[in-house]
C-alpha cells in the first residue's frame, strides 16, 4: 500500500468522487487554479474544469448558500471554508438552512452536502487561522460532524460524506495534513460515518480524542507505555451522531477516562463524552472524569511561547495520564 | 428559677413517649442543645437536647418508662436552686412539640466514605459486591491507599491461592447483633467447653450467583451483615427441612373481650397487654400437650426439648428482624408474659438484648398481622421443628349455630418440618391452640 500523507488522501478521496458521479462539484476560495491554500485541490481544476471546481468570491456564506441551492437541486457539493475561523459568516445557511432543510420538509428536500474545513492551531496561524469549531455544530441535529485523525480515515471518510444524504461539516486538522502520514489502499473502500474507532487497546485508563490530538494521544501512549501503564487511545472520529456503545465499552474495561481536545475547555465538544459516561458508565468508573483542553482565552495566541501555552501536545497527554493511571 | 426537662410531643397524634435512656446523670453539668436523653415513640428513637444549660438537678422519670407527653422528667439548674415540689407531678398542656434533634442514623450504607477504607469508587463498591468481597481483606495500590479496581480484580483472580482471608458465610462468622445463626455459632464462647463437638460443622449454603442487570437510575444498596445473615439461614433452613404449612382460622372473641377489660388494670401496673401475649400463653401451653413440636431433628433421633422457649420474630424496620426468646414461657401467668414481651421487644427495637435473650429457642411466632397479612407461609427458625404465623385479627361473618354473627376471626397458620411431624400431628396442635384460644378465661 502506497503511504500518503493527509491532504494526499483527501485530494484523492474527491477526485475518486468526482470521477464517480458526476453531480460532484467543489466550490470555495482558491480552490480552482490555485489549487487550495493547502493545496488540497491541486490538479483537480485540470482535470474536470472550471464547471466542477469553481473558484468563489470571498464569502463564505455564498459558498454554503450555493451549495444548499444547488444540492437541493441534486447536485452533490463539497464546498471548502479555507480556515474553520472563516466559517461564521455561513453560520446561518448551514445551521438554519442545511440542517433544518430534511426536517422541516418532511426528507421531500435533502441536502447532500460536504463542507471541508481544515481547524486547529499550532500552525502559528494565531487568532484567526486556528479555532477549533467542532462543538458549534455538534449541537445542531441534522448536520453530521467527522474529524478524520489519519489518512485512511480521511479519505475513507469523506467518500462517505459525499455520498451522504445529509450535510455533513468536515473538519480536517490542518497541522496534520502533512505531518500526518499512513498506508492508504489503491482499492476503493470507505469508512462508514458513525462508528468510533479503537485505536490503540489498552487496560489501565482510555484516552478519548480526534483529529490532531488522537495523533498526540497515540504518541502518548506510547510514552506511557514506557512507564508501564497500558492506555487505550479511542479515535472518535465522527462526532455527530456520536458511538456511544464504543465509549462505554471502553469506560467498562479501564475504568477511567481522559477526554482530550484542542477547543476552549468550557463548552468543548469533550464535555459531551464526560456528561455520555458520568450518566451511563457511573457504576463503572474508577475516578474521576477528566478532560484535558485548551484554556479558557479568547483564542489560540499568535507569540510562540504563548501558542505553545495553549495547545495540547503529547507531553501534556502523557502527564495528565499518568495521574490518572495512579489515582 | 429551674428548668423543667418534659416529655417532648414527637408527632402531631402522638400523646405519649418512652424514656429509654438518660444520657446524662444527675449531677452532670450539661450545655443547651446537648443531648440529654433517648426517647422512643411510635418506633422512632430520638435524642433530645437539653432546654437549658446548668446542671441536672434531678430526674423524676426512670429509664424505661412510658409517660404522657408534657410530662416533667427532670430539673435543669443551678445547684442551690430548690426545685418547686408542687410542680412536680405537673403536666403541662400547652408543650410545644419540640423539633427532633436527631434522627436516629439509619443504617444504610455510605459509599464512598468510609474512613478506614479511603474513597471507594463506584466501580471499587459494585464489584466488591457483585464479587462479595470484604474490602477490609484488600491492599489499596492507588493515591493514598486508595482500593482501585485493578486491586479488586487482582484479588479476586487470586482468591483461590490465598488463604488470608476467611471465605465463612455471613453466620459462620462471629459478631454481634447477628441472628437467625445457629446460637452455638453465634456466640461460640459459651459452647467452646462442653458441645462443640456435638455442633456438626455446617456446610456453606451456595446461593446461586445472581446475573442481575443493572438498568440507569437503579441503585445498589451493598448486604449490611444482617442481612446476609437472614439470607444465609433462610436459605439454610429451606435446604434442610421440607416445609408444609398448614392453616386455621380461630375466633377471638374471648380474647379480644378479656383484652378489653384488662387492659386498664394491666396498664396501672406499667404494662401494655397486648394480643401476643394470649398467643404465646396459647402456643405454650398447646406445646406442652404436643411436645413432638418441641423438638429438634438430629441424625440421632427427635431431640424433644424439656424446655418450652418461645422467640417472637420482631422487625427492625428495614434493618431486618431478630428474635427474642421468652423462656420457659409455659411458667408465667398472662401479666408475667406481658411483661416479658414488652421487655423483650423494646430491648430488641432499642438493640439492647444481651446474648441471653436470643439463645436457646425451642419454636418461634411471627406476628405478620401486624401490617395486615392475613396467612402467611413463614420459615422455619431452624434447628426448630416449626413456626406459627399470626395473621391480622378481622372481624368477619361466621355462622354459628346456624345463625350469622360478626366475630373477630384470626388466620393461624403453622409451618413444621414434615421430617418430624406429619400432617395430623400438625393439625392437632395447631388445632389446639385453636381451642385455648377460643375458649380464653
Amino acid at each position: 500500500m502506497p503511504e500518503m500523507t493527509m491532504v494526499e488522501a483527501i485530494r484523492d478521496a474527491m477526485d475518486e468522487e468526482m470521477a464517480r458521479d458526476e453531480n460532484v462539484f467543489i466550490v470555495g476560495e482558491d480552490v480552482g487554479q490555485r489549487g487550495g491554500v493547502f493545496r488540497a485541490t491541486v490538479g483537480l481544476f485540470d482535470k474536470y474544469g472550471s464547471d466542477r471546481v469553481i473558484d468563489s468570491p470571498l464569502a463564505e456564506l455564498s459558498i454554503v448558500g450555493v451549495g444548499i441551492g444547488a444540492a437541493l437541486y441534486g447536485m452533490k457539493p463539497i464546498c471548502e471554508i479555507q480556515f474553520a475561523d472563516f466559517i461564521f459568516p455561513a453560520f446561518n445557511q448551514i445551521v438554519s438552512e442545511a440542517a433544518k432543510m430534511t426536517y422541516r420538509s418532511n426528507a421531500t428536500w435533502t441536502v447532500p452536502m460536504v463542507i471541508r474545513a481544515p481547524y486547529g492551531g499550532g500552525i502559528g496561524g494565531g487568532l484567526y487561522h486556528s479555532q477549533s469549531v467542532e462543538a458549534f455544530f455538534t449541537q445542531a441535529p441534522g448536520l453530521k460532524v467527522v474529524i478524520p485523525s489519519n489518512p485512511y480515515d480521511a479519505k475513507g471518510l469523506l467518500k462517505a460524506a459525499v455520498r451522504d444524504p445529509n450535510p455533513v461539516i468536515f473538519l480536517e486538522p490542518k497541522k496534520g495534513y502533512r505531518l500526518i502520514k499512513g498506508e492508504v489502499p489503491e482499492e476503493e473502500y470507505i469508512v462508514p460515518i458513525g462508528p468510533a474507532k479503537v485505536s490503540r487497546a489498552g487496560e489501565d485508563l482510555t484516552i478519548f480524542a480526534y483529529g490532531m490530538m488522537l495523533f498526540y494521544s497515540l504518541q502518548a501512549a506510547e510514552q506511557l507505555e514506557q512507564e508501564g501503564v497500558s492506555a487505550e487511545v479511542v479515535d472518535l472520529r465522527t462526532l455527530y451522531p456520536v458511538d456511544k456503545e464504543t465509549i462505554l465499552a471502553s469506560v467498562k474495561k479501564t475504568g477511567k477516562a481522559l477526554i482530550v481536545y484542542e477547543d476552549n475547555l468550557t463548552g468543548g465538544y469533550g464535555g459531551e463524552i464526560a456528561a455520555i459516561i458520568a450518566e451511563h458508565a457511573f457504576h463503572d468508573l474508577d475516578a474521576p472524569v477528566r478532560r484535558l483542553a485548551g484554556p479558557d482565552v479568547p483564542a489560540v495566541p499568535f507569540s510562540h511561547p504563548m501558542q505553545e501555552w495553549f495547545m495540547v501536545n503529547p507531553e501534556k497527554i502523557f502527564k495528565s495520564a499518568l495521574e490518572l493511571a495512579r489515582y | 428559677m429551674p428548668e423543667k426537662v418534659i416529655m417532648p410531643q414527637l408527632g402531631e397524634s402522638v400523646v405519649e413517649g418512652t424514656l429509654v435512656k438518660w444520657l446524662v446523670k444527675e449531677g452532670d453539668k450539661i450545655e443547651e442543645f446537648d443531648s440529654i436523653m433517648e426517647v422512643e415513640s411510635a418506633k422512632v428513637n430520638t435524642e433530645i437536647p437539653s432546654p437549658a444549660a446548668g446542671i441536672l438537678l434531678k430526674i423524676l422519670v426512670e429509664e424505661g418508662t412510658t409517660v404522657n407527653a408534657g410530662t416533667i422528667l427532670g430539673w435543669i439548674g443551678d445547684p442551690d436552686e430548690k426545685i418547686p415540689v408542687d410542680a412536680i407531678r405537673e403536666v403541662s398542656e400547652t408543650t410545644q412539640p419540640i423539633q427532633l434533634a436527631k434522627q436516629k442514623p439509619v443504617s444504610s450504607p455510605e459509599i464512598g466514605r468510609n474512613r478506614d477504607l479511603g474513597f471507594i469508587s463506584p466501580v471499587v463498591a459494585k464489584l466488591a459486591s457483585e464479587y462479595e468481597v470484604d474490602l477490609n481483606q484488600i491492599k489499596g495500590s492507588g493515591n493514598n491507599g486508595r482500593i482501585t479496581k485493578k486491586d479488586v480484580l487482582h484479588y479476586v483472580e487470586n482468591k483461590g491461592d490465598s488463604d488470608n482471608e476467611s471465605d465463612a458465610p455471613a453466620w459462620e462468622t462471629p459478631g454481634e447483633g447477628d441472628l437467625f445463626r445457629p446460637t452455638e455459632l453465634q456466640f461460640p464462647d459459651r459452647f467452646k467447653s462442653t458441645q462443640t463437638s456435638s455442633v456438626p460443622k455446617q456446610e456453606p449454603i451456595s446461593q446461586p450467583k445472581s446475573d442481575v442487570k443493572e438498568s440507569m437510575g437503579d441503585q445498589l444498596v451493598p448486604l449490611s451483615s444482617m442481612r446476609k445473615a437472614i439470607a444465609a439461614h433462610m436459605v439454610k433452613s429451606k435446604h434442610t427441612s421440607p416445609h408444609v404449612t398448614t392453616i386455621m382460622e380461630a375466633d377471638m372473641k374471648k380474647v379480644v373481650d378479656h383484652l378489653e377489660q384488662n387492659k386498664e388494670p394491666f396498664s396501672r401496673q406499667g404494662l401494655r397487654l397486648t394480643y401476643t401475649s394470649y398467643f404465646v400463653a396459647a402456643t405454650a401451653n398447646a406445646l406442652r400437650e404436643f411436645p413432638m413440636v418441641n423438638s429438634t431433628w438430629t441424625d440421632n433421633g427427635i431431640l424433644f426439648k424439656k424446655a418450652i422457649n418461645i422467640g417472637l420474630a420482631t422487625a427492625l424496620q428495614d434493618e431486618g428482624l431478630i428474635v427474642p426468646v421468652i423462656k420457659q414461657a409455659d411458667g408465667y401467668s398472662l401479666s408475667g408474659l406481658a411483661r416479658s414481651v414488652n421487655d423483650l421487644v423494646n430491648r430488641a427495637r432499642n438493640h439492647q438484648l444481651k446474648p441471653d435473650d436470643v439463645l436457646e429457642g425451642t419454636f418461634s411466632i411471627t406476628n405478620h398481622g401486624t401490617a395486615g397479612s392475613l396467612f402467611a407461609t413463614p420459615v422455619i427458625n431452624q434447628p426448630q421443628a416449626g413456626i406459627l404465623g399470626i395473621g391480622a385479627i378481622k372481624k368477619r361473618v361466621v355462622v354459628i349455630n346456624d345463625a350469622i354473627a360478626i366475630r373477630p376471626m384470626v388466620y393461624l397458620s403453622f409451618t413444621f418440618d414434615h421430617r418430624i411431624l406429619d400432617g395430623s400431628t400438625a393439625d392437632y396442635f395447631l388445632a389446639k391452640i385453636v381451642t385455648i384460644l377460643e375458649n380464653w378465661q
